[in-house]
């Protein structure tokens, strides 16, 4: 073999090795837990298979997958979950579209200094991010503190503790990673295409809607997917700002593991979540693929 | 029906007898310090074809956004049809333009491209449809209807984007550089395909181009620029024939240029001193004894020969360069002070002993060939 395609398969090897090595072995043992019975036992669940008088004893056990259809918690907990990301998704698009078409339309030195100031929240840890939204959204915060001094509102609002707590901090948070590839799509349309929708009679608003809107749709499937995929399993938003109605898989997947120590169903858990996933990523990937034709 | 005669039949710009439909009238366009329209006035008749033919930067597309609405003026204004123009947005005015990338929507097939302005005007769908249909046959595009633009040649290109600017009847169309991305030989099929459209519609064309030639077969008249200013407006002929300045002659066609100052003014023929000796010219009114000027000369108007040649102006030099180009040949010539000459001769069938390389020749012109510029 020759030294060139050697070094081509290293060049190959490094990133499937790294693939298998932090995905694929990491969800093969998730499968197998998955697949086990819960054991008060380090660890917490049965062997999936066994030697029992020199013979191979396999122990495959889908009692988890049948116990989470019949509880209807984690049925509505994954509705639920989609339902807030497809909302939260919809939000941080109706944000995050005029700020990228705003910062793709600027002049050339201050476009760059407005993307610097989208991923600026990233330089600070989006715990205490999120953390900060307390501050703000408590009955006595920050919000209702100005609120009420510029005599808006008598009462303060109650919004930490509930699903607009939730909305908030998720566009919040995921603004930039729907700005970005928006962005990236936005900045690349050609002016004439609206200088030539305008010539044949088409007003600003019309050729928004007929040209930057049809062209941008790549950019927008996928600002939208890499929000609505990660909010799915958004764990740390709803558990601080969101209130106990607030249900979400990744909370019950949290309990399972943490509260209830039942490994195999919080793995069945997160085995349902990630096929849930592959939806959206197949969408995005069509996506991506229809955007590269244009 | 009536035949309407053609605006190069009419020739109205050679009496006024007809309102100039597009009348521009001390257009300034300044982008911060920089001119890059520079108080132009100009008058376009109907039916014209008219070329604004300059180098890049020159402001010929400036001036053309300009009558498109996409820039607005510093001052001035321009008039079409008797309206001013001041002030309408651009998808309110009579014009529509063909973009010199074709700005075709990638996400439309070639029929809803063309439709596009007629739907947006209102027009009933089926009427659209009907039009766009009419539209693909004149330009020849039957069947690619349901195509994308990017399935589409660069030629078919052209001409969805000519026929999509001209679905809406514009009073007056503007072409950026409308041949300017296609290859040589289609370029020269589409410039009479051009022309036929333009008269079969009866629309005035303007029309934007760097390449002379390409602006001497297209048009009924041209408007030279340079920065920011038009330099002389005329007939393709008037033009190439009559430059009126040195920027001119040498921007249309290939020149030979003398510097020189006047001599002596005689009644009959007036005498040009150059560095290459003397060069003799029509007398021209209006010029001093020693006042500084050029003399510029077409290549194809001397001529070239082994033995002296009887002329008004005769030299001598040593061919140092042939280019063959079938129906002719370039030559150049160098001169005993060291300025190289273009000569273009044509070429005889099966000429036997031409000339060729290190000969040395006579050349010669006539009085009348030579073109006085005072610029």
């Amino acid at each position: 073999m020759s030294n060139s395609k050697l070094a081509r398969r290293f060049v190959i090897a490094v990133p499937n090795i790294w693939l298998i090595l932090f995905f694929m072995v990491p969800f093969l043992v998730v499968l197998k837990i998955s697949l086990a019975e819960p054991r008060i036992a380090i660890p917490p669940y049965s062997p999936l298979w066994e030697w029992v008088n020199g013979s191979i004893k396999f122990n495959i056990n889908f009692e988890n997958y049948a116990y989470m259809w019949e509880d209807s918690l984690y049925l509505n907990a994954y509705l639920s979950s989609i339902k807030i990301a497809a909302i939260a998704t919809l939000l941080t698009l109706l944000v995050g579209y005029p700020m990228a078409y705003t910062i793709a339309r600027a002049p050339e030195p201050r476009r760059s200094i407005l993307l610097l100031l989208v991923v600026l929240p990233f330089w600070t840890s989006f715990l205490l991010r999120v953390y900060a939204w307390i501050g703000i959204l408590k009955t006595k915060g920050i919000l209702n503190a100005v609120l009420l001094w510029s005599g808006i509102i008598d009462e303060p609002l109650i919004i930490l503790q509930t699903d607009i707590a939730v909305y908030i901090g998720i566009v919040y948070t995921y603004l930039p990673f729907l700005i970005l590839p928006l962005y990236a799509n936005l900045v690349k349309l050609d002016d004439t295409l609206l200088e030539a929708s305008r010539d044949l009679g088409a007003s600003r608003i019309s050729s928004f809607f007929r040209i930057t809107l049809p062209l941008s749709m790549p950019g927008i499937i996928a600002g939208s997917m890499l929000v609505f995929i990660p909010v799915i399993g958004e764990y740390v938003i709803p558990a601080l700002l969101g209130g106990p109605d607030t249900l979400m898989i990744g909370k019950v997947l949290w309990n399972e593991y943490f509260s209830n120590r039942d490994w195999p169903v919080a793995s069945a858990v997160a085995i349902v979540m990630l096929i849930i996933m592959l939806i959206p990523i197949m969408v995005l990937r069509r996506a991506q693929s229809k955007g590269a034709e244009i | 029906m009536a035949e309407e005669l053609s605006a190069c039949e009419r020739r109205p710009w050679v009496e006024a007898t007809e309102t100039p439909f597009v009348r521009i009238k001390g257009i300034t366009k300044m982008f911060g310090d920089l001119a890059a329209v520079d108080d132009v006035s100009l008058d376009i008749y109907r039916g014209e074809l008219f070329c604004l033919l300059g180098g890049s930067g020159c402001g010929k597309s400036t001036l053309l956004r300009m009558l498109a609405g996409f820039e607005t003026q510093t001052s001035g204004t321009i008039e079409i049809d008797g309206q001013d123009m001041t002030g309408v947005a651009a998808n309110l005015r009579p014009t529509n333009m063909m973009f010199q990338s074709y700005a075709l929507f990638p996400h439309m097939s070639v029929e809803k491209n063309i439709a596009y302005g007629l739907l947006r005007e209102g027009v009933p769908k089926g009427e659209a449809m009907q039009r766009t249909a009419d539209m693909l046959s004149l330009v020849k595009l039957d069947g690619f209807a349901g195509r994308k633009p990017h399935q589409l040649s660069g030629g078919q290109q052209q001409r969805v984007a000519l026929a999509r600017s001209l679905i809406k009847q514009p009073k007056l169309l503007l072409l950026d550089e409308p041949l300017g991305a296609l290859d040589k030989k289609l370029r020269e099929e589409t410039q009479f395909e051009l022309i036929r459209i333009q008269e079969d519609l009866g629309v005035t064309f303007i029309v934007v181009t760097h390449d002379q030639e390409e602006a001497m077969t297209l048009s009924t008249r041209i408007g030279v620029m340079d920065a920011g200013k038009i330099v002389q407006v005329g007939e393709p002929r008037e033009i190439y024939e009559t430059p009126n300045s040195k920027y001119v002659a040498d921007f249309i066609g290939s020149v030979n240029i003398f510097d020189g100052e006047v001599d002596l003014a005689a009644p009959d023929l007036m005498r040009v001193n150059t560095p290459e000796g003397p060069v003799m010219c029509e007398p021209m009114a209006g010029l001093t004894a020693r006042q500084k000027l050029h003399i510029a000369v077409r290549p194809e108007r001397i001529q070239l020969s082994r033995t002296p040649i009887e002329a008004a102006n005769t030299l001598q030099g040593m061919v140092t360069e042939v280019a063959y180009m079938g129906n002719l040949s370039v030559y150049r010539v160098q001169l005993a002070s060291g300025q190289c000459l273009k000569v273009t001769a044509a070429n005889g069938l099966h000429e036997e002993n031409p000339i060729t390389w290190d000969e040395a020749v006579h050349i010669g012109w006539s009085a009348a060939a030579s073109t006085v510029l005072v610029q």
